[in-house]
C-alpha cells in the first residue's frame, strides 16, 4: 500500500469532472478528500489522501496529469515558520494527527508534514502566528 | 554558612562567581546536597516567557515646532490608541490595546490581527511607527495635529514599564461546556478536549523564591532582552494564598511590577501575540537571578516541577462567575508530560508559557553573569509576604 497527499488545482472545465468517483472506480484507489474549495474565480481546489497500491496510484496520477489537473504534493501547502514559533507548545493537543509532537526534554516542538492533513485546527489557536495553511 | 549580595558581586566583578539555573541547580542539589551546593553555588538564574498583559510602554516623543499638547487629546500609534493623559508629549502604549475600528468580536470569533502588543514588538524592532494626533490647542501649544512617523532611536524616553508580570503560579484552563471556547488561555475545546496552563514551573522565578526573601523592590532583572528592575509588587499580588508545605503557592499568588528601558530590549522576547476572540497581548521574556545567600534559599531554588501543584479551572463557567471551584490538582511534570488525568479521564495538555525560551533566557542570563556583565542588586525594600495579610480582593459593586 503507497499513500500520497495531494493539492489538486482544476480550471473550470473540469469542475464536472468526477475526478473522485474516478480514482475509486476505475483506478481502484482509496480517496480521502480533507478539503475542498471552489473559489469565486471558479477554480477548484481539492486536498486529497490517495492510497492503494503503488501502481494504482501512478495509473491514478496518470490520470489526473492527462485531465491537466495542476498537482502538487500536501505539503508544500502548509508552512511551519519556525523563525515565528517560540515553542509554547499550545498548539499541540489540537493537532488531531500528531503532526504537531513534543520533545518532552527540550519542550521543543517539531512538525511532520507528512502526518499533517491540513484541518487548520492549530492556525487561529497560534498567538505567534507560526502556522501558514496557503490553500 | 551564609553569603552576602555584595560577597557575591566581587565574585561576579573578578569572574569566579558560580552561576547555574534553576533546572540544573535541582540535579546538584540530589547529587550534593543542600548545604554543599550552598557553598558552591553563587548565583541561580529563573526565567519565564509568557503572555502578560498588564504590560505597555510609555514614551517621550520630542515637542514638535509649534508645539503641541498631546495630554487630554487622543494619539494613535500604527491606529492603536494610547494613552495621553499626562504632559505635552508622554504617552502610554499598553498591550491590549486595539484600533477603534477593529470589529473585535462582532464576528466570533475576533482574529484581533494587531495591537498594542504588536506595535510594542514593532517599536522595538526598530521599526517606523505613524503616530497621528489630534489636540485642542492652547496659547503655549498651538498646534491642533501631528502626524509623522516615530522611531525607538529618535524618542527621548521609551521605557517598558509592566504593572503585572511574572505570576506566581497559574491555573490550568480547561473547557467543561459543549462549544469551544475562546480565552485568554487559548481556544478550549468542548468537554474538556484539551487542558492548557500558562508558567515556567521549576525555571519561574517567583517559584523558586515562593516567599520572596530575595527578590524584592529594586531587584536588578533580564527583562525583554534588556535590563529591568522589580519596582512594586505587581497588582493583583496575592501573597496569603493557599500554599504546600514547601511554601510554593497553588493558586495564582505573587506578581511583580517591573520596568526597563525599551531601547535596549529585543522583538525576540518582546512579542505581540493574537488570542483569538480574546484580544492582543505582550509576550515577555523575564530572567531574575536568585542569589544563595543561605540553605534555605538553596533549598528553595531546588524545587522541581512535580512540586509545583496547579488548579484545573473551568473556564466556561468556574472562571467567568468568579467562583473558586477546582477540578483537582496537578502538577507541573504532570502538565509538562502532555497528558493529565482531569474527572477521570485523560486531557491533552498544551502551555501558553514556553518552557523552552524560559530555558533559552535562563541560559542566557547566566552567561551575562558569568562575564560580568551583570552585577546583582540589594533590594531597597521587601514585597508583602504571607505574614502581612496582604490579599487580592473582588470589586464590591455599589
Amino acid at each position: 500500500m503507497a499513500k500520497r497527499r495531494l493539492v489538486l488545482t482544476f480550471p473550470p472545465k473540469l469542475v464536472e469532472e468526477p475526478i473522485t468517483y474516478r480514482l475509486i472506480k476505475d483506478y481502484d484507489l482509496v480517496v480521502n478528500i480533507l478539503r475542498a474549495k471552489i473559489s469565486p474565480e471558479e477554480e477548484g481546489r481539492l486536498m486529497i489522501e490517495l492510497s492503494g497500491e503503488k501502481s494504482a496510484l501512478k495509473r491514478g496520477v496518470d490520470y489526473l496529469n492527462r485531465l491537466k489537473v495542476n498537482i502538487q504534493p500536501l505539503a508544500r501547502d502548509i508552512r511551519w515558520l519556525e523563525e515565528k514559533c517560540t515553542h509554547c507548545t499550545v498548539c499541540v493537543s489540537l493537532c488531531p494527527t500528531e503532526a504537531i509532537v513534543v520533545d518532552r526534554n527540550s519542550m521543543k516542538i517539531s512538525f511532520n508534514k507528512n502526518k499533517c492533513i491540513a484541518c487548520g485546527a492549530c492556525i487561529p489557536a497560534c498567538p505567534y502566528k507560526a502556522i501558514e495553511i496557503l490553500f | 554558612m551564609s553569603k552576602t549580595i555584595a560577597e557575591i558581586n566581587e565574585k561576579i566583578r573578578k569572574g569566579k562567581a558560580v552561576v547555574v539555573d534553576a533546572e540544573e541547580i535541582i540535579d546538584l542539589v540530589e547529587e550534593k546536597g543542600v548545604k554543599k551546593a550552598t557553598q558552591e553555588v553563587d548565583v541561580v538564574t529563573t526565567a519565564t516567557f509568557g503572555p502578560m498583559c498588564s504590560s505597555g510602554a510609555y514614551l517621550n516623543i520630542g515637542h514638535s515646532k509649534p508645539k503641541i499638547k498631546l495630554g487630554g487629546g487622543r494619539v494613535y500609534l500604527n491606529n492603536i490608541p494610547a494613552y495621553a493623559g499626562f504632559a505635552a508629549v508622554d504617552i502610554y502604549l499598553g498591550a491590549t490595546a486595539l484600533p477603534e475600528d477593529d470589529p473585535r468580536n462582532e464576528v466570533f470569533p475576533g482574529k484581533f490581527e494587531y495591537g498594542g502588543g504588536h506595535a510594542i514588538q514593532d517599536l522595538v524592532a526598530g521599526k517606523d511607527i505613524k503616530l497621528v494626533a489630534s489636540a485642542y490647542g492652547t496659547d503655549c501649544y498651538p498646534r491642533k495635529n501631528l502626524k509623522t512617523l516615530i522611531n525607538l532611536k529618535d524618542l527621548n524616553e521609551a521605557v517598558l514599564f509592566n504593572p503585572r508580570n511574572a505570576y506566581q503560579n497559574y491555573n490550568v484552563a480547561v473547557n467543561l461546556s459543549d462549544k469551544t471556547i475562546y480565552t485568554y488561555m487559548g481556544v478550549l475545546k468542548a468537554n474538556m478536549g484539551n487542558a492548557n496552563y500558562c508558567s515556567a514551573g521549576q525555571l519561574s522565578p517567583l517559584l523558586n523564591d515562593p516567599l520572596y526573601k530575595t527578590i524584592g523592590i529594586g531587584s536588578r532583572i533580564f527583562l525583554g532582552g534588556g535590563t529591568g528592575y522589580v519596582i512594586w509588587q505587581g497588582t493583583q499580588h496575592n501573597p496569603t494564598a493557599q500554599r504546600k508545605d514547601n511554601d510554593v503557592p497553588s493558586v495564582p499568588a505573587g506578581t511583580l511590577a517591573v520596568i526597563g528601558d525599551l531601547k535596549e530590549m529585543s522583538s525576540e522576547y518582546l512579542v505581540g501575540i493574537t488570542m483569538p476572540g480574546y484580544g492582543v497581548t505582550l509576550t515577555v521574556g523575564i530572567g531574575i537571578p536568585i542569589p544563595i545567600l543561605n540553605e534555605e534559599i538553596c533549598r528553595y531554588t531546588a524545587v522541581k516541577d512535580e512540586d509545583i501543584w496547579a488548579q484545573i479551572v473551568d473556564y466556561s463557567s468556574s472562571y467567568p462567575l468568579g467562583k473558586k471551584e477546582s477540578l483537582g490538582e496537578v502538577n507541573y511534570a504532570q502538565l509538562k508530560s502532555g497528558k493529565i488525568l482531569v474527572k477521570n479521564r485523560d486531557v491533552l495538555t498544551g502551555s501558553l508559557s514556553s518552557y523552552s525560551k524560559a530555558k533559552e533566557i535562563a541560559t542566557i542570563f547566566k552567561e551575562w553573569i558569568e562575564k560580568g556583565r551583570f552585577l546583582l542588586s540589594e533590594p531597597v525594600a521587601y514585597l508583602p509576604g504571607p505574614d502581612t495579610g496582604y490579599s487580592f480582593k473582588p470589586l464590591k459593586e455599589r
